[in-house]
């Protein structure tokens, strides 16, 4: 009789035999799927990963260095750039930090606009999510689909901002005077644009539509199930050993998000569900941005009824100096967890600015999800991570 | 049937070679030759690569090509009586579904055996094996 | 007219209209593609070249890659490295020398056709593993070991299949197999009613052969050989210029050669119900072109809709569905054979 254990001692003996050595392969950091320059240098044996070390730094551009030597206002400036996907919601975390610092009162006004803004970017963010993914798993049509949606995201930033992905909207003590405004301490500052709630209701109803189109098309297929179900299972314990946050923390079981844990802007005003999900495989995290697609349309249609008039701005010295003191100021980015620790000599430029982001936190988990699994697994998971390498290098 | 019923394809395959030929020439009238070593360099995502391809590749299909090769002998069996089906007969389809039933227990046994199986669980089941130190045992 | 009877005349003519039909049907089917996935991705596609709806895009892209440089990257079997794509281009215009256009339109009327056929266009792995192994590129190798385990796995049933049309047919030639679907197949009344073999019973084989078909393709969602999302492109990473051409070709050249075959064995050919004598030899190739269109497009179409599948995934498909699926097709038309 042949025991499941003299299959595999039979096995081993073969493999022995025909020993070969692991190869070692450079995936990236000019890869079609590693977001940009991040550099796998992966041992494979045949189709399997038995080791894997990322390299970063490729992207590295000093903000933290450069900032040490830019005031507050033109920080605002370098930090949108940090995970351009979602350019505005880094600016908040940023922005609410320095106002912390000084002591500043912001409008109420001016809060809610910088939420639904967070908002929107975070639609934009899942957006190019929802495209990219499935074209990493090799589907091609996704990717049309969505960014054509997110085009629709980006012209109502645009709107507002100026900028589609670098907006640099937020001021401390409030948001900028949108189009035309001036400076504010002269001459009164204009409003947002004429008709904006109303099209960005219209576009929240869209947005439910291409969700459950997006359902339908990529979430129902067989073969996207057969790709994601099961694969790269992250275990919630693990998920916070490693320091994952955002939708990546939440797929794994653990239903922890800043805007309900540490409410900021206006998010306790506002009536929401945490995405959350409990397997932690790659099909989870999938399923999990797109909920939160449809919350934040919950979240934007909620601020459009509760967003009060008034001005935009606080009254704030023309010349912006912080006090000596230090401050850590988080918010829940797309991503997840964002974070600023701003020190302060006193002056007009901050004596240190640490940048917590959240993809360089997400990807250290890399390494250990990777080890002993297959080629196309590799790809998969690393998509399922959603990180941005900007993000990783800072 | 005659060797002559082969000429055709012998003469498409000159046709094809003179198309390659033509094709190779043309590309080399119209092609620009500035080989430099950086762009000799094999491809590797940007990275001088830091070894050659190695010269055994662990070929995890190995089984999966002798598998092939059994069942391609095989089928052509099959073709020898699927053309003339007819005049065996009953006897014929006997001996067939014989040797077809012989066919599926061989699939059949190497499915049970794992040899179709590249899941994940049993790689890693076998590398513990391998950690764990059994070597000795199944050596 | 001595002229035109002449042997030697006739065939060179022949083969030269197939070699035709194979180059200038890859562009057209180069050009479906780009329009139809980007139609299906709610984009317009090429726009500009040639004038109108950038007919000669496919064109304008040859020409272009003919000037390109040819490359060979250093360390690679330059011999080995040189020959793999016209390998890969020779066994798919080998395939249609036996492929009939017509009861007198087919390049050689083989008894043992559909032998031939299977025998050749499995020639291509050869060409890809020539094409992978020589590149000196850890990606190729990967790719083009991909492409041999694909290819191989996906042999059988498609093989199987045709073993079951064979049954059917009593014959492994081409012409007698067309011939054969339009035999009677029964009888009501006075009426003779014949029909394409996907009607008579072949539809699970037909399925068969039409999957391990597009997995001979290497296209979604079999695309592993070249999945760039993993491999960059695979064993044609390194290929640029002429060889990358041909490869590009080939590839659109099989698509045809596959749907032709598919529609030869199963979809009646190029015959025309009802239709008799010599004039079905001038309307036989649209026939079967048109059968072809239809499967061509039925391929891109699975292309652009779906993800890619694992290389276990599509081994266990090919071992655990395929080939038992393929042998349950054969006993049945063996028995239903030699019963009725």
């Amino acid at each position: 009789m042949t025991t499941p254990e003299m299959i595999h001692r039979s096995e081993t003996a073969v493999s022995i035999e025909l020993q070969t050595p692991d190869m070692t392969l450079n995936i990236g950091p000019q890869h079609p799927s590693t977001h940009g320059v991040l550099r796998l240098v992966a041992n494979i044996d045949g189709e399997r990963v038995t080791d894997v070390e990322p390299v970063i730094g490729y992207m590295h551009r000093g903000y933290e260095k450069l900032s040490e030597v830019r005031t507050y206002a033109q920080i605002t400036a370098l930090v949108n750039r940090i995970d351009w996907v979602s350019g505005f919601a880094n600016e908040v975390p940023f922005i609410a930090g320095v106002e912390k610092l000084m002591g500043v009162e912001v409008p109420e006004r001016a809060q809610w606009i910088r939420l639904i803004l967070s908002e929107l970017a975070r639609i934009s963010s899942h957006l190019v999510f929802m495209s990219s993914y499935p074209l990493e798993l090799g589907a091609t049509t996704p990717l049309m689909h969505s960014l054509r949606e997110r085009e629709y995201i980006l012209e109502l930033i645009e709107e507002v901002t100026g900028g589609r992905f670098h907006p640099n909207f937020n001021r401390v003590g409030g948001v900028k005077p949108a189009y035309g405004g001036g400076s504010t301490t002269k001459k009164q500052s204009m409003d947002l644009p004429e008709g904006f709630f109303q099209r960005t209701a219209d576009a929240m109803d869209r947005m439910d539509v291409i969700c459950d189109d997006i359902d339908q098309l990529v979430t129902g297929n067989e073969l996207i199930k057969m790709r994601t179900v099961g694969v790269g299972v992250i275990p919630g314990s693990k998920a916070l050993e490693y320091g994952l946050t955002g939708p990546n923390l939440r797929a794994s079981g653990v239903a922890y998000d800043l805007r309900k844990a540490d409410p900021y802007l206006t998010y306790d005003q506002v009536d929401f569900d945490v995405a959350w999900r409990p397997e932690g495989d790659c099909y989870d995290r999938y399923v999990v941005r797109l909920e939160e697609i449809r919350q934040s349309a919950r979240i934007v249609r909620q601020a459009i009824d509760k967003i009060p008039s008034g001005p935009l701005q606080a009254k704030v010295p023309r010349v912006l100096k912080a006090p000596k003191g230090q401050v850590y100021s988080r918010a829940e980015n797309p991503k997840g967890e964002f974070g600023y620790f701003i020190v302060s000599e006193g002056g007009k430029i901050p004596y240190r600015l640490k940048i917590r982001s959240t993809s360089f936190s997400n990807l250290s988990i890399l390494p250990w999800i990777l080890k002993g699994q297959l080629v196309p697994d590799l790809v998969a998971i690393m998509g399922s991570l959603d990180f941005v390498l900007g993000d990783v290098d800072r | 049937m005659e060797l002559s019923d082969y000429l055709p394809i012998a003469l498409m395959t000159l046709l094809g070679i003179g198309f390659a030929v033509a094709s190779i020439l043309v590309s080399k009238l119209l092609a620009p030759s500035n080989p430099t070593p950086e762009k000799l360099a094999p491809y590797e995502c940007g990275i001088v690569p830091l070894q050659d391809p190695v010269e055994r590749f662990p070929v995890k299909f190995y089984l999966v090509a002798m598998l092939f090769v059994i069942f391609d002998v095989e089928i052509i069996f099959l073709f020898v009586w699927a053309v003339s089906y007819k005049e065996f007969g009953w006897a014929g389809l006997g001996a067939v579904v014989v040797f077809m039933l012989m066919l599926i227990e061989t699939l059949a046994y190497v499915w049970k055996r794992g040899a179709l199986e590249w899941n994940v669980a049993r790689r890693q089941r076998y590398r513990r094996i391998v950690a764990e130190g059994h070597l000795e045992e199944a050596a | 007219m001595e002229f035109v009877d002449n042997f030697w005349f006739q065939l060179v003519l022949k083969l030269a209209g197939i070699l035709g039909v194979v180059l200038t049907g890859a562009l057209v089917v180069i050009y479906a593609e780009l329009k139809i996935g980007s139609h299906m991705q709610t984009r317009i596609g090429p726009y500009y070249a040639g004038g109108r709806w950038g007919w000669a895009q496919p064109l304008a892209d040859g020409l272009k890659f003919l000037q390109k440089e040819d490359l060979s990257p250093t360390g690679s079997d330059r011999t080995v490295y040189g020959f793999a794509p016209y390998v890969v281009m020779m066994a798919t215009i080998a395939v249609f020398v036996v492929v009939p256009f017509g009861p007198d339109m087919v390049g050689a009327n083989l008894d043992l056709g559909a032998f031939y056929l299977l025998a050749i266009s499995s020639l291509s792995v050869l060409g890809v593993l020539m094409a992978g192994w020589s590149s000196a590129n850890k990606y190729s190798l990967i790719g083009g070991l991909r492409a041999a385990a694909q290819l191989i796995a996906y042999e059988l049933p498609l093989v199987l299949a045709v073993v079951a049309v064979v049954i059917q047919a009593g014959t492994m030639s081409l012409n007698g197999i067309v011939d054969a679907q339009q035999q009677t197949w029964f009888t009501i009344g006075s009426f003779n009613i014949s029909a394409p073999f996907i009607i008579q019973g072949q539809i699970l084989g037909f399925a068969i052969f039409m999957i391990a078909a597009v997995a001979e393709l290497s296209r979604i969602p079999f695309d592993m050989p070249i999945a760039e999302s993993e491999l960059t492109m695979g064993y044609l990473t390194e290929y640029s210029g002429i060889r990358f051409t041909m490869f590009f070709l080939g590839e659109y050249a099989s698509m045809i050669s596959l749907s032709a075959i598919a529609a030869t064995l199963y979809l009646g050919g190029y015959a025309v119900p009802g239709v008799h004598g010599n004039i079905v030899n001038l309307l036989g190739p649209g026939v079967l072109l048109t059968k072809v269109a239809i499967l061509v497009f039925v391929i891109i179409w699975i292309r652009w809709t779906w993800p890619r599948l694992r290389e276990d995934q599509l081994q266990t498909l090919a071992w655990t569905w395929l080939i038992p699926l393929a042998l349950l097709n054969i006993a049945i038309v063996s028995i239903f054979k030699v019963v009725f």
